[in-house]
């Protein structure tokens, strides 16, 4: 069985740009969903607010799902459901499980990476404490309150002011658990501020900031977390202890891109994202394999997930339709300059830019007023002023074909102070 | 004046509201400033939540108030909500409660189930 | 009424269930938990010790080497894993190097086969990762390490199997002697009588032995931490530090699944039921790891885990019948390495048991126990086993790749599992990076399903530890 494209993942990422493959030519897409349905985690998001840029309206998690789902079902792109991908091989083999084929391998001429992300857990922030039930992600009591009706506890801490954090402690509230508050580790919120307004303000619910959890306490459920201030290093202090009588821990610590697929394959990697290097394409290290989605690296919002997927579809159509001789290798370096942490994509092919490349990345700290500089070989090619930049907030600027023709093989971005 | 942080779109912009004027600063669009009057006068949200289902994938289905409604009604509303179920298969968009409790808002599904 | 009565179903107590149902015996071994394997044995290094570190010519030392000797038939039996990955105790300076030989002959000693000095060079061709400044090392390479909870687990069902009574939710209240039979009653009231009581009950041991006749040793609780790091391939081999006067160092070692555990540290505990972690104890664990191995990344870390381990002043395990009290044995005290040695331990108990009861050896013994590892099977076997059953086909734990075949055989085996985190420890459902973030849901309605309750009633680990409410 042979797919011109295969995609892993049916969720907004694996949707969107295997639609936009389709959509531009490319005629046997597969997408591969391991869950019983598509959608991913959109169907457990019952909240509004997103769509506002791909639809121009305001649509809740299961609404913008629905909108691709509806959009596929009018498609040929096949689907297949409860199906794990084992693993990809050299000859781009996608190995699938499920219990209709069994154990089988299938071909793709072309593959999307779009496994989406999970969350970071107590592990890895190391929690101290004993590890009694009620103890659990933000994602995880999400999926138990809204897609089983379960309630996770009467009464609970959130540790995490991401938005997956404080829209858990509206939703919370809602179902008759009590939020006694959400504790933030850095000195600001990583959440949208009207999360902040609509899920903590609405409820009275108080924003512990600089402050973390710094004791678990019960031997079987959870009975009591202490949290502690933080001084500059993000060190506890000592004796700013604060105790709370709670049988409900929810973590909203960070989302990590899922890429256990990729552990065996010769693919490069970039450590900043944790997700495969791409160039302007969202294409791979290797050819004819593409990622896209928090897979690639964590996105704030579900709509810049399915335009860079969108890109991902439409540079898989190309992939497929062109002679990959004609074109050339000029490729760019992206180097992360002073203030960056990452930029998506890492590298150009200057030749197979048409018109514009968007690049995407993300600042290690609070900026205002600054400038973004663009540099190559010492030589500056543009700047844009910043008002405001958090680390929260994914940046993204365009580069033009002119720009790009004007590099060497390196270009650096970074921040600046304005100059007075 | 009041200080109104705009929730219309992921933006949240810092808004000062005088409403004696019906004058609204700091927002970057129309849909802003309405908010900006509304929030002050009467606060209004869309409400989400799930109801059950019966024969559905998932035991839940969920719902959402086709408007945002005044805010202060989120309890109550979430109680109305609770006491209904419906049955599958249903389509994204069914409106299952009309008029919630006389706000002349109307509550639909969020997707087909 | 039975002839034994094991109180505990640690490795030790199982060990000994399983060894006794070889023979024709009535025996119930009885737990206070609501599974096996809920103490120390559940939270340890998993290593099988090749026998360096006991002082020589100790019981210790003779049940550590031929305990270590008898892990791969018995694993084999019982489909544990288990994998012979040898140990190095790495040296920095000359002191070290002259400990390593002390540490050598002692090994010579025990005998210890195989062990012998490496230089530098063969140290890292053998570990490459290792931090630099390592002058030689002592190798072991009979060291190994072991699924330590499927290990307890397949021992108490494969004890079951023999016809061994478990009782779970047992906790020894009252032990009492009436002529020659004892009664041991549990704080429900339920009573059980039989001809011998062996105590196996871990850190309770001291407590459990006094309720029936004061005794002499003092049992102390001694808490370990660890890093449960996610899969990486670090280290092969268990990398102990050269102990010297500033300490023993801790242990990283890879584990069978392919994770990697640091630790442990070493504080006495008033409350043998503190298994707590702290900040302090584990920030001392990953600064002396990096001492050996530099390139660890404690970013890595999927869990952090303390057990506590039941330790007498002597360094000496306490096994033997009461001195007081004929037929009442007591195996206690049992810290490292009493996982290595509890299998030879439990043919020390064996011999007196039947030398006492006079017993016969079972002709019908089963010796043999079958567990599901789908991911080890080749595509053809995957295949067919999914044809027979469409639940292989499904993976429910996508860290660990875990079917949902696995995760019911693992509910429906004889001693089946009834909390989440039974099933993790018999098929690793949930013991992967995301910590059951994903499939715990999953889990859980599978069994409320399989046992009939409702979701509230499903428990995380303990009685009373419900996930929802």
């Amino acid at each position: 069985m042979t797919y011109d494209l295969i995609v892993i993942g049916g969720g907004p990422a694996g949707l969107a740009s295997g639609l936009s493959a389709f959509e531009e030519g490319v005629n046997k897409v597969l997408i591969i969903e391991r869950d019983v349905e598509v959608g991913g985690i959109l169907n457990q998001c019952i909240h509004n607010g997103f769509g506002l840029h791909t639809f121009k309206e305001e649509l809740t998690g299961p609404e913008y799902a629905q909108k691709y789902i509806d959009m596929i079902k009018e498609t040929d792109i096949e689907i297949k459901l409860n199906t794990m991908v084992m693993k990809i091989d050299d000859e781009k083999n996608v190995h699938i499980l499920n219990s209709e084929d069994g154990y089988k391998v299938i071909k793709g001429r072309s593959i999307i990476l779009a496994m989406g992300c999970r969350e970071r857990t107590r592990g890895a922030i190391s929690i101290p404490g004993s590890r009694p039930a009620g103890v659990l992600t933000a994602g995880t009591a999400q999926k138990y309150v809204n897609m089983l009706g379960e309630k996770v506890g009467n009464k609970a801490l959130i540790l995490g002011s991401g938005d997956i954090g404080l829209i858990m402690a509206r939703r919370l509230s809602l179902e008759g658990t009590e939020v006694l508050g959400v504790v933030e580790l850095m000195e600001h919120s990583n959440g949208l501020t009207r999360n902040i307004v609509q899920c903590l303000d609405d409820y009275d619910i108080p924003l512990y900031l600089s402050h973390t959890v710094t004791n678990i306490i019960g031997d079987n459920r959870l009975e009591k977390v202490i949290i502690s201030k933080v001084d500059e290093n993000k060190k506890p202090i000592e004796g700013t202890e604060k105790e709370f009588d709670v049988d409900t821990l929810l973590l909203s610590v960070g989302l990590i891109p899922e890429n256990d697929l990729i552990n065996d394959m010769d693919i490069d990697f970039d450590n900043r994202t944790k997700g495969v290097v791409v160039n302007e394409s969202m294409e791979t290290s290797v050819e004819g394999i593409f990622s896209c989605g928090n897979a690639l690296h964590v996105h704030d919002l579900v709509d810049f997930v399915s335009t860079e997927a969108k890109e991902a579809g439409r540079s898989v159509a190309k992939y497929l339709g062109v002679d990959k001789k004609e074109v050339g290798k000029k490729e760019i370096i992206l180097k992360n300059g002073v203030g960056l942490t990452y930029t998506v994509p890492q590298k150009i092919n200057v030749d197979k830019v048409e018109k514009i490349v968007g690049v995407m990345f993300r600042v290690n700290k609070i900026y205002e007023n600054v400038k973004i500089v663009i540099e190559s070989n010492g030589k500056k090619i543009k700047e844009y002023n910043r008002d405001h930049m958090l680390p929260a907030e994914m940046e993204k600027i365009i580069l033009t074909k002119d720009m790009l023709e004007q590099c060497n093989e390196e270009i650096e971005i970074k921040v600046t102070d304005m100059e007075v | 004046m009041e200080k109104v942080i705009c929730t219309v779109c992921p933006k949240g912009c810092h808004m000062k509201v005088e409403i004696e004027e019906k004058k609204v600063e700091g927002n970057s669009c129309k849909r802003g400033e309405i908010y900006g009057l509304a929030e002050v006068v009467t606060p209004i949200r869309v409400i989400t939540s799930t109801i059950d289902i019966k024969g559905g994938q998932f035991k839940k289905i969920p719902v959402k108030t086709l408007e945002a409604v005044e805010k202060g009604l989120n309890f109550k509303i979430i109680e109305e909500m609770k006491k209904i179920k419906v049955k599958s298969p249903i389509k994204c968009g069914t409106v299952v409660i009309e008029n919630i409790l006389g706000t002349g808002v109307d509550v639909v599904v969020t997707r087909d189930m | 009424m039975r002839d034994v009565i094991v109180i505990g179903s640690g490795i030790i107590g199982s060990n000994i269930a399983r060894e006794l149902s070889k023979y024709d015996l009535k025996i119930t071994i009885v737990d206070k938990e609501n599974d096996v394997c809920k103490g120390a044995s559940k939270a340890n290094s998993a290593i099988v010790h090749g026998g360096h570190d006991p002082e020589s010519n100790t019981l210790v030392a003779k049940l550590n080497v031929e305990g270590n000797e008898m892990f791969e038939e018995l694993c084999k039996d019982l489909s544990v894993p288990f994998k012979r990955n040898g140990a190095l105790v790495v040296g920095f300076n000359d002191d070290d190097k002259k400990t390593l030989n002390e540490l050598l002959n002692r090994s010579i000693k025990n005998g210890v086969k195989g062990a012998r000095i490496i230089n530098s060079e063969e140290v890292y061709k053998k570990e490459p990762n290792l931090t630099a400044g390592i002058v030689s090392a002592l190798f072991v390479p009979s060291s190994g390490i072991v699924g330590v909870y499927e290990l307890t687990i397949a021992l108490c069902e494969n004890a079951i199997v023999n016809g061994v009574q478990f009782k779970n939710n047992f906790c020894v209240k009252e032990i009492n002697k009436d002529g020659d039979v004892f009664t041991v009653e549990s704080e429900n009231g339920d009573k059980i009588k039989s001809k011998i009581v062996i105590n196996a009950s871990g850190i309770e041991g001291q407590k459990t032995s006094e309720l029936i006749c004061e005794e002499e040793f003092d049992i102390k609780g001694y808490k370990g931490e660890y890093y449960l790091l996610d899969k990486e391939n670090l280290v092969t081999s268990t990398i102990f530090k050269c102990p010297s006067k500033h300490g023993k160092g801790v242990l990283i070692t890879p584990t069978v699944h392919g994770n990697i555990i640091v630790g442990p540290n070493n504080n006495f505990v008033e409350n043998g039921e503190d298994r707590t972690v702290s900040k302090d104890g584990l920030e001392d664990i990953s600064k002396k790891a990096l001492e050996t191995v530099d390139k660890l990344d404690f970013r890595n870390n999927i869990r952090n885990f303390a057990g506590v381990r039941a330790k007498v002043g002597t360094n000496e395990f306490i096994i033997g019948e009461n001195k007081k009290i004929e037929s009442f044995y007591n195996v206690v005290g049992i810290a490292s390495p009493g996982l290595t040695a509890s299998p030879a331990i439990s043919n020390m108990v064996r011999e007196w048991v039947v030398e006492k009861m006079g017993c016969k050896i079972k002709k019908d013994f089963i010796n043999k126990r079958e567990q599901t590892y789908f991911h080890e099977l080749s595509i053809e076997e995957k295949n067919e086993l999914i044809e027979k059953d469409k639940s292989y086909g499904q993976i429910v734990c996508r860290c660990e790749g875990i079917t949902e075949g696995e995760i019911l055989e693992s509910i429906r085996r004889p001693l089946g599992a009834v909390t989440i985190e039974g099933v993790k420890r018999r098929c690793r459902a949930g013991a992967g990076r995301c910590q059951g973030g994903f499939c715990q849901t999953r889990v859980l309605e599978l069994l409320k399903n399989e046992k009939g309750l409702s979701s509230k009633e499903v428990v995380l680990d303990n009685n009373g530890s419900n996930i929802l409410v």
